[in-house]
């Protein structure tokens, strides 16, 4: 179960092995590192091989997060609210993967409805990271990125909101990948905040995601968002040349000089980066370092919590446990939803929950709400304009590999709140966005970044695809479960 | 003291004519199977998405032409946030902010009965979703999702009409428009046209305080609230009880003819607005919307106008045979039929209108059709039947539900017009009635009548009265 796609598929074709055996072993697999990883709510060991086509993902396993409504299987975005919960229809992306024969083996683990970033706030408890126990996966694809990177099947299903697929990529030693916003229906993904939200995929390659997410987009009626994309051909482009493309990446965040208190993770982690620059060069692109305005991305992180809050409080005020949920107890209905609702969510939800409220206020919302989209729209502006001139951002993700879930001391007294953060970049222009794995650091996976302008995901994925060629991250696994 | 009287209104008209809800592909369509039409997005199931029905927008834009509103360069939505139980998603989807509304700023000018007219100024019309219908049991509610999605348009006029018949008038005359536009059955029966009305009264220039009343759900009832809030207000004025005008918001209570508090305070109330991200806004473009203003069917008014000048009818005939578009379009079938216009108008107006009024059906159901009146008519114009006749054949039709023309013949209701058969019974009465041939002669003209009616008790009615007297005439002066 540690191969990838294509290998899998010439394998089953030429009938070295069946589709059943693959089930068989990504169950095995599945409930092998679920007590040390716990990354899913939900294994599908009634899921039943499929017949094998020329199609390639027919026959092979794979898993989705728990926020994606799957039809007689449990689906409850790791919330209490949902624990009961089992729908009776399918999410669009995961009917597209059907339809080409892909068997769904588990629903994975996330942080409650994808409204976190560290795998520890799901109903069912804290995701572990398999190169580590000790640490997280980050989130909130956290049980996604864990089962991927432990070789329980090629690929799983994430959504990204700020970066939920693109750092636990990172934090586990993977891909994931975020196409362009609209070119994977989002009908059936539990909405977190509409504006940002990503339908996309954890691998351990970049061919792989190419493949799935050729399998999973297209115009969905049920969708206004989404739009024609049956001109773009992912895994057909991937080889595509790259010399003479030009990257950019932010000089004054990736500069160690800036982080004068710097641990030797981060100064490790930022060398590495250049050291990937360069490899980048070896291929015959251009890269160079620009600078943003400071106001603007420092102003980041608040845009982020100000719009995804408010989306995030209205998208889930359907959660009443009236229509669906376990009804919660009282003598009126309002009584009722309160019971259900402080009962259901946690803590963190609540408070984003108050935030989002709070800037939506009449006299509030000027101010925060108004404020939040104008400066999201300088934003993605100013990125548009360094679209214009080079053909990919390039940056690493976080400030080094998966932090601690217990006494993380945070030793950096430099901010690194823009490493931490600039992923959300590519949820404010719906941008496509791929991490890939770039080296280790005290034997810990750290990946880097590459985000492109709307609808250039070829050109993004075939980037990605060449450097990965040029490292030696392709399709690893945590050694922990495969040995 | 007579006061100033300001009323503004807010009417609500479901749009019944699309073939799916206004954000969901649920079937739009009345039903009393309870939760019939519905779909995952009408109930809020979670990742459901709203996708907008362009009919709705089409529709939504014609009505906004018609009203003279300014339509905005680009259409989106925005989400209105407040819990209740009729209203799964926690936010219904509607355009709050200028300049979103399909309509902004328009007017429309109304004709009331005595001819006279007056201008009604629109402050903005726009489409959102009708929230599911409660019904309220004794110690329980149910719901009803049928009617959650299904599009409604919202129209808001500016405070600009001053008395219960004006503002009764101009809510006729709306729905006749969303009748005549094929947009709404606007059955208020069916909960399809529900009003919002404001009343203020002032002893100046200036607005007095406004007070609200919801959901007020018949144009009778808009009559009665607003005279009754007029009463209610100017007798707090007049007992120097001004301050207890609040403003607040009522409910018309139908069995004691009063407006109750519902709410104070109806600004409190912070639904946080926001452009739906779902719905990507899209341009509405110059050559659809000038596709759109060449689709608008004829209005009533313009009916009318039309009934004046080619048919020749009164203004308060027109008036009356617009009113319903069902109505109309029956008087120019009517007329297809070669029914004379003026004689047409009559009957439906005398006869049939009453009798839909007394049965409470509609034209629709009404089993006598513009080809039956036909068979009615032309036999009252060729003599073949007397007007009097021409009733009962009418009221027989609709009783028995047969074909008029079979009914003449089995009733055996043709009337004698043979100038032969009709004299011999004429010589028949005089020679019975010398008497009565003298007092006449000695000048009781009056015994004319008499002997009339003698002939008419003769034959069952069936003669022909003109004849009749024709030939009495020339009998009685030899």
């Amino acid at each position: 179960m540690n191969k990838g796609i294509v290998e899998l598929h010439e394998l089953l074709k030429s009938g070295k092995v069946t589709s059943e055996e693959l089930v068989k072993e990504s169950l095995k697999k599945a409930h092998e590192i679920q007590e040390k990883t716990n990354a899913f709510v939900t294994i599908i060991d009634e899921a039943e091989p499929v017949k094998v086509t020329d199609e390639l993902l027919s026959g092979i396993p794979y898993g989705v997060k728990d926020n994606y409504s799957t039809k007689g299987i449990l689906s409850t975005g790791s919330s209490n609210t949902l624990k009961n919960y089992v729908p009776f229809f399918t999410a669009t992306s995961v009917e597209n993967l059907e339809k080409k024969g892909a068997v769904a083996i588990g629903k994975t683990t996330l942080d409650e409805f994808g409204m976190g970033g560290t795998g520890t706030t799901a109903h069912t408890g804290i995701v572990r990271n398999p190169w580590d126990y000790n640490r997280m996966c980050a989130g909130s694809s956290s049980g996604s990125a864990a089962s991927v990177a432990a070789g329980v099947y090629p690929y799983a299903l994430g959504s990204d909101t700020g970066d939920s697929i693109r750092k636990p990529a990172a934090y586990c030693g993977i891909v994931g990948y975020k196409p362009t916003y609209g070119m994977i229906s989002r009908y059936g993904l539990f909405p977190f905040a509409s504006s940002l939200d990503h339908c996309g995929v954890l691998s351990r390659s970049v061919e792989d995601a190419a493949i799935v997410v050729d399998a999973m987009k297209g115009i969905d009626p049920k969708d206004m968002t989404t739009w024609d994309s049956k001109d773009i051909h992912l895994y057909e482009t991937l080889k595509k040349e790259v010399k003479g493309k030009k990257l950019f990446y932010l000089k004054d965040v990736c500069d160690i000089e800036n982080y004068p208190d710097a641990n030797e993770e981060l100064k490790e982690h930022l060398e590495n980066f250049h050291k990937t620059l360069k490899k980048c060069e070896e291929l015959g692109m251009t890269v160079e370092g620009v600078s943003m305005d400071e106001k603007l991305l420092n102003a980041l992180p608040s845009v982020y919590v100000v719009i995804s809050c408010a989306e995030a409080t209205s998208n889930m005020s359907n959660l009443t446990g009236f229509i669906f949920g376990t009804r919660g107890e009282g003598k009126t209905y309002e009584e009722m939803m309160k019971d259900y609702r402080t009962k259901g969510f946690s803590p963190l939800i609540k408070r984003r929950f108050i935030i989002g409220s709070y800037v939506l206020q009449k006299e509030n919302q000027e101010k925060y709400f108004k404020n939040a989209q104008r400066v999201r729209r300088l934003i993605v502006d100013q990125m548009k304009e360094f679209f214009q001139k080079y053909d990919g951002f390039i940056m690493p993700v976080g400030s080094g590999p998966a932090k601690l879930l217990e006494g993380q001391e945070d030793m950096i007294k430099s901010d690194t709140t823009i490493l931490e953060e600039h992923l959300q970049i590519g949820n404010f222009g719906g941008f496509p966005s791929i991490t890939i794995p770039n080296g280790f650091i005290n034997d810990l996976p750290v990946g880097i970044n590459i985000t492109g302008n709307c609808y250039q995901d070829e050109n993004i994925l075939s980037i990605a695809y060449a450097l990965e060629n040029k490292m030696n991250y392709k399709g690893q696994t945590a050694p922990e479960v495969t040995k | 003291m007579k006061y100033n009287v300001t009323i503004g209104l807010e009417m609500h008209c479901e749009i019944s004519n699309t073939k799916s809800k206004v954000f969901s592909m649920a079937k739009n369509s009345y039903s009393e199977i309870a939760n019939s039409n519905i779909s995952p997005v009408d109930m809020a199931f979670p990742g459901v998405l709203p996708t907008v029905n362009k009919e709705c927008v089409r529709l939504s834009l014609m009505m906004s032409e018609i009203l003279h509103c300014k339509q905005p360069e680009y259409m989106y939505f925005e989400r209105k946030n407040y819990y209740y139980p009729d209203l799964p998603k926690g936010y219904q989807i509607t355009q709050n902010t200028p300049p979103i509304p399909v309509g902004m700023d328009g007017y429309l000018d109304i004709e009331r009965e005595d001819g006279s007219t007056f201008k009604v100024e629109i402050d903005n019309i726009h489409l959102e979703e009708d929230s599911a219908s409660m019904n309220h049991l004794y110690d329980t509610s149910t719901l009803d999702y049928n009617r959650a999605g299904v599009p409604l348009l919202e129209l808001v006029t500016k405070p600009c009409l001053h008395s219960a018949d004006d503002a009764v008038a101009f809510l006729e005359y709306m729905r006749a428009i969303y009748q005549y536009c094929d947009i709404s059955e606007a059955d208020s029966k069916k909960g399809q046209i529900r009003c919002d009305v404001n009343v203020s009264i002032s002893e100046n220039e200036e607005l007095g305080t406004k007070v609200e009343m919801k959901n007020v759900n018949s144009f009778s009832n808009v009559r009665d609230t607003i005279n009754y809030e007029i009463k209610r207000q100017t007798e707090l004025i007049q007992a120097g009880r001004k301050e207890e005008i609040v403003q607040e918001t009522r409910r018309y209570d139908e069995e004691s003819g009063t407006t109750v508090r519902m709410r104070e305070k109806v600004d409190a109330i912070d639904y946080r607005y926001f452009v739906e991200p779902n719905i990507p806004k899209y341009k509405i473009t110059k050559e659809w919307l000038e596709e759109i203003k060449k689709s608008i069917p004829e209005l009533p008014y313009e009916r009318k106008a039309k009934y004046i000048k080619e048919y020749n009818l009164s203004p308060y005939d027109a008036g009356i045979l617009i009113k319903e578009k069902a109505i109309a379009d029956y008087f120019e079938k009517c007329i297809q039929e070669k029914i004379e216009p003026k004689t047409a108008a009559n009957w439906i107006i005398t006869h049939i209108l009453g009798f839909l009024y007394k049965k409470e059906i509609s034209i629709e159901e009404f089993y006598l059709t513009p080809n039956h009146l036909f068979t009615i008519t032309e036999a009252i114009k060729n003599g073949t039947i007397s007007s009097k006749q021409g009733k009962e054949l009418f009221q027989y039709t609709l009783e028995l539900e047969k074909d008029p023309t079979v009914i003449m013949k089995e009733k055996h209701m043709l009337q004698i017009s043979d100038e032969t058969t009709l004299t011999s019974i004429i010589e028949e009465i005089l020679n019975e009635n010398q008497e009565q041939i003298n007092m006449y002669h000695n000048g009781k003209t009056n015994m004319f009548d008499y002997f009339v009616g003698q002939v008419m008790k003769k034959t069952k009615g069936q003669a022909n009265p003109v004849m009749v007297k024709e030939i009495l005439t020339a009998k009685l002066k030899n």
